[in-house]
Formats: C-alpha cells, structure tokens, sequence
C-alpha cells in the first residue's frame, strides 16, 4: 500500500492554503509600503507605518479598550459560563435537551441583529455607561464560547469524583472549587483563549455599542481607513496577526492546537 | 466505636417514577450487608439514599443514633468506594487518602503520618507519590479504599466496587476488603450485581428486584432455602413447578402437576405444605431415570457436566432441566421420569 496522496487532491489542497494565507502577506508588505495609500505590491521599504500606529493616541487608548473589554468580557462570560456548563452537563438528565442550545444562542442570531438589540435594550433601554454596555455586549458574544468548550471537559468528567469529595466530608462549593475546577483547567483556558480572541477581533457587535469617546480597536481601524486609507491600517493589522499567532503559539506549546478544534 | 444503620419505610422517586417501595433495612454494628441484583432493582438507588446524593420521598435513614435523612451529604461520616474509583487525578496517592483528614482540619504531619500508614496497611507505601494515572486498577482501588478507611467512618460503604477488575484480581481484593473491614469492624453495604462475590463477602445478602428487598439473610439460607420464585430463579433454582395438593395422608401429601403428574412429598422433610405451592430444583434435584415414580418427561438435548449428564426434559406442562448419572447414557427422544431429591429442592408459595 502505497501512503501517497492523488495529485488532484495535493494541488486543491494547495491552492485553498494559498487562499487563506496569501491576503495575510499581502497585508505584511502593503504595511512596508513606502507610500501614502495602501498598496500591493510595496513600493519602498518603510517602518515609519509602524511607528505612526503609537503617535495616534486613538490607536492605543482604543487598544487598551479593547483588551479590557476582551479581559473582562471573557471573565464575565467564564463566570456565567462555567456554573451553566457544570449544571447542563451535572443535570444532563433532569433537563429539557433544548436547554443547552440556548447558550450557543449569541453564535446563531446574527452579531449584527445581536448589536442592534443591545443597542435598543441596553444602551438607550437602560441607559448604561457605554464602557458597560460594551462589556456586557461583548460578554454575550464569547458566552456560547465558555459553555461549549467549559462544557465539553464537562461532558467526560467523571462526576463521581466529586461526589466521593462530597463524602469525604468536602462541602459542594468547595468540592466544585478544589476537586472539580482544577480537573476542567484545560478547558476553562481554552475557552478563555478562543473568548479572548473573538472579543478583541469583534466588529459588529461594538458597532453598535461604542459611543462618544469609546471606542474598540477593530472600530478605529475602520474609521481610521474611512479617513486615511494609508498603510498603518496594514501595520495594525500586522500586530494584531501576531499577537493572535503569539496566543496560538502559547496553545500550541500548553496545551496543542487540537485542543481548541475538539 | 461500631454502629447500626436502619432503613426505615423508604420510598424514593426519580421524577414520576417509583425505585424504591417501603424499602426496610437493618444492618447490625460491624455486620457487611450486600445488596445484589440485577441493573434498575434500585440497590444503587439505596445506596445513594444513604450517601445523602439523593433524598428519600419517606421514611428515615438512622446511623447509630444519628438520623441522616435529610443531613447534608458531606457531613454524613460515611466512606465510599466507587465503581470507578473516583479518585482525585490531579493529587499525589498519598494526597488522595489524606483528602478527607485535611476536611476534618487535620494539621499537615498528622495529615501524612495517618496517610503513609493507611497505605501501608494496603500495600501501596511505596506509590504514595505517584498520580493516580499511574495506577492500574487494583491498585487505584486499594487506594480508594484506603482514603475511605482513613477517615474511620462508622459507615462503610461499596458501590460495584470490583466490577472494573478483571478474575483473579477481583477474588484477591475481595478477600482484602474483607480482611480491612473485619479488622476495623466497620458496619458496611456492600452493593453488587455479582452473586458469588455478594455471597463469599457478606455476612448477610439482600437479594432485591423492582425497588423492593426480596429476601434478606445468610447467603446459606438463601443459597439453600429461597423464600419466594424470584429468589429461587437467583440462586439457580431452574426448575419452579407449579403444583396442587390432591391427598393429604398424615405427614404425606399428594400433588400434580398442571400436566397432571402426580408426586408424592413428605412433610417431615419439607416442613407444612400448602395447597398452592411451587416445587424449586436445580438441575441438582431433579434425578433423570428411566421408570420409576416421578414426572414423565420426554428427554431432550442432552450435555456432558463431568459429573453427570444434564437432560432438557419436556413435558405439557413446560421444560425442566434435570441430571441423570453417568452409568446410564439415555438418547434424545426417550420417554423417561424426573423424581425430585428431596434435600436439594425447596417449597415456595404459590405466585399466583
């Protein structure tokens, strides 16, 4: 038996890699592009792009806003998520099997019907802050994150062993704290990580709910283009590339990649 | 300090649905009791009642003097050796037997001084530092078992917990949980769909079906006198004939068969005979002849035992399994009788 894949399928297969990476170096050289628009291929070699990122204030503080939102929005979610997972997955039998699908919810409803309603409800609703909105709003969007993989750690966890905590005289909260959470870690990261990352690359839900003087990174990159059309979009884009290869490579290296496609 | 456990009246429910009905249940200080049966009887169920995981509908669970019924969980003092071992995966052998010393508060040298002696005591002194991972299951168990002995519970308590291992090991640690719970005299359940394992560990054996205890005593007396058709059928009673009195001479009953055979048993052997009864043989007690007085069968598919044949015999009324001797080979097809042995078979009451 030879192990040799059909050339047809090695040359599909090529061409789909093509496709998905070609665009990311296309962004890599437009960012070194010694021009005043975005171009491809660069013209001039230049890093100027990069440092024009930190002389625009908006660039950083937007950044900074972004990784709160993303930190505490992922907190929020994993704090709601991980009691509902532990319930889904503890009560599996005692509840309606509809019950699980409604924290994958946010994943269905289009984010731009998703932002629109939150818009409506909590931002001219209730009258929140906009920095809360925005939290809670990006909060919403990871939950089916934290659920779905929380859960599916849950879902081969041997229940047992918390019970024998139980009966060694280990009260439920602390049996679920020091005998359960430490044996679901793995997938409390994940979630944290896959969470983490849909936040700070999220555009339509924080569409809707930046307002005056807030406003997320993916937000200012579309403004900023609308404005400039020069390559520091492109160098943006760069970092945001590899602070998203940076986070991978801390998978890859904790936990393996397959760990996030299970 | 050894203590009784007492179920009294209890009734369980999940959702709708009744497993458990007017369950009762005494269990003497020191005494190991298994409750054996098939899957769904509800001996998990009871155990779980007791463990405090589940709540009973009514009636009351007592512990020496302490009533559990509606006590939380962890504050039942009792140990528990699952199935799977439950152990903990992300703490050291030694660190999973001291588990529940560091819930009572115990100080962290008293912690590991109990601990490596518990384990010593099972063997297992030289695994203290490794993870449970590096196990295999016999000694995952024995772990298991000493983290529920380390706490000295006044309850012991054994869910299926040799199911996982296979033959050999399963009679090895069955002589071992035994050994540990004789020493300490610890008041234990013990429950188990496995008859051979209930009977060789027990002191005495609830045999349950449908939520209800069908008979509880010695496994001798289960194993030798079956109070109703379920147990018979258990403990390998194969043959359950039912019959109706048609004479009484003094100690002498006279009975058929819904075939219409006729036999003849003797009280004095069998104790008072009711009008309905069944007659419950093994394979054993039902002696394939040739002629004689008995019950005319026709012979079936014959199989060599080594100590004797086995007949399936067909009558009207049903087909028995009885064993004929060596000496007398009888071919498929033969007309013959089986005649109950007297001391290997049992009167039930009537089903019906």
């Amino acid at each position: 038996m030879r192990n040799t894949l059909h050339p047809a399928l090695t040359i599909t297969a090529s061409i789909i890699f093509i496709i998905l990476i070609a665009p990311l170096f296309i962004i890599l050289g437009a960012a070194v592009s010694d021009t005043n628009y975005l171009t491809f291929p660069p013209q001039g070699f230049t890093m100027r792009w990069f440092s024009n990122i930190f002389e625009i204030s908006a660039f950083r503080t937007t950044a900074i806003t972004s990784l709160q939102i993303a930190f505490f929005g992922t907190f929020l979610a994993l704090l709601i998520g991980i009691p509902a997972a532990y319930a889904l997955n503890r009560f599996r039998i005692r509840l309606p099997s509809w019950l699980s699908n409604v924290f994958v919810l946010p994943i269905l409803v289009p984010e731009i019907v998703l932002g629109f309603s939150l818009m409506k409800s909590v931002t001219i609703g209730l009258n929140l802050p906009v920095f809360t909105t925005l939290l809670l709003g990006h909060a919403l969007l990871v939950l089916p994150y934290a659920v779905r993989v929380v859960g599916a750690s849950l879902a081969s966890f041997d229940f047992s062993i918390e019970e024998a905590a139980i009966s060694l005289g280990c009260p439920p909260l602390k049996a679920f704290l020091t005998v359960v959470l430490p044996n679901i870690s793995a997938g409390v990261i994940a979630a944290f990580i896959l969470a983490f990352i849909t936040s700070i690359n999220d555009v339509s839900i924080s569409l809707f709910l930046t307002g005056p003087g807030i406003s997320t990174l993916p937000i200012q990159i579309l403004a900023h283009m609308e404005q400039f059309f020069d390559p520091t979009i492109a160098s943006v884009s760069v970092l945001l590339m590899l602070l998203t290869v940076g986070v991978m490579a801390i998978v890859e290296a904790t936990l393996g990649l397959t760990f996030l496609t299970k | 300090m050894t203590v009784s456990l007492t179920l009294d009246h209890i009734t369980a429910h999940y959702g709708s649905t009744q497993v458990l009905e007017d369950l009762s249940l005494a269990i003497k200080a020191g005494e190991l009791v298994s409750l054996l049966g098939s899957s769904g009887c509800g001996k998990t169920t009871t155990l779980r009642l007791v463990a405090g995981f589940l709540e009973p509908t009514s009636g009351t669970i007592q512990l020496g003097e302490r009533d559990l019924t509606r006590l939380a969980a962890h504050k039942r003092d009792i140990g528990l050796v699952f199935q799977n071992y439950a152990l903990f995966p992300h703490l050291s052998v030694r660190d999973n037997v001291a588990f529940g010393l560091k819930q009572r508060g115990l100080g962290g040298t008293e912690r590991t001084a109990k601990a490596n002696a518990m384990l010593e005591r099972v063997g297992l002194s030289s695994f203290a530092d490794r993870m449970p991972a590096a196990l295999s299951g016999g000694q995952k168990q024995r772990v298991a078992l000493a983290r529920a002995l380390v706490i000295e519970p006044p309850l012991l308590m054994f869910d299926e917990p040799l199911s996982n291992l296979d033959a050999k090991l399963r009679v090895d640690m069955r002589v071992e949980i035994r050994r540990l719970q004789r020493a300490n005299g610890t008041t234990s359940l013990y429950v188990t769909h496995d008859q051979e394992e209930a009977f060789s560990i027990s002191d005495r054996v609830a045999i349950m079906n449908a939520g209800r205890i069908m008979q509880l005593d010695r496994p001798e007396v289960l194993y030798q006198r079956p109070a109703n058709s379920f147990v018979a059928r258990f403990v390998g009673f194969e043959n359950l004939i039912g019959m109706t009195v048609t004479a009484r001479d003094g100690e002498t009953v006279t009975a058929v068969t819904q075939a219409g055979a006729t036999l003849k048993l003797s009280q004095s052997v069998f104790g008072a005979i009711p009008d309905r009864f069944v007659l419950a043989a093994r394979p054993d007690g039902l002696a394939v002849s040739r002629e004689g007085e008995g019950i005319p069968v026709t012979l079936g598919i014959r199989t060599y035992l080594g100590r004797a044949y086995q007949y399936q015999c067909t009558t009207p009324a049903g087909d028995y399994l009885g064993n004929g001797p060596l000496t007398e080979l009888l071919d498929p097809g033969t007309a013959a009788v089986l005649t109950p042995v007297p001391e290997q078979c049992c009167i039930l009451p009537s089903d019906a």
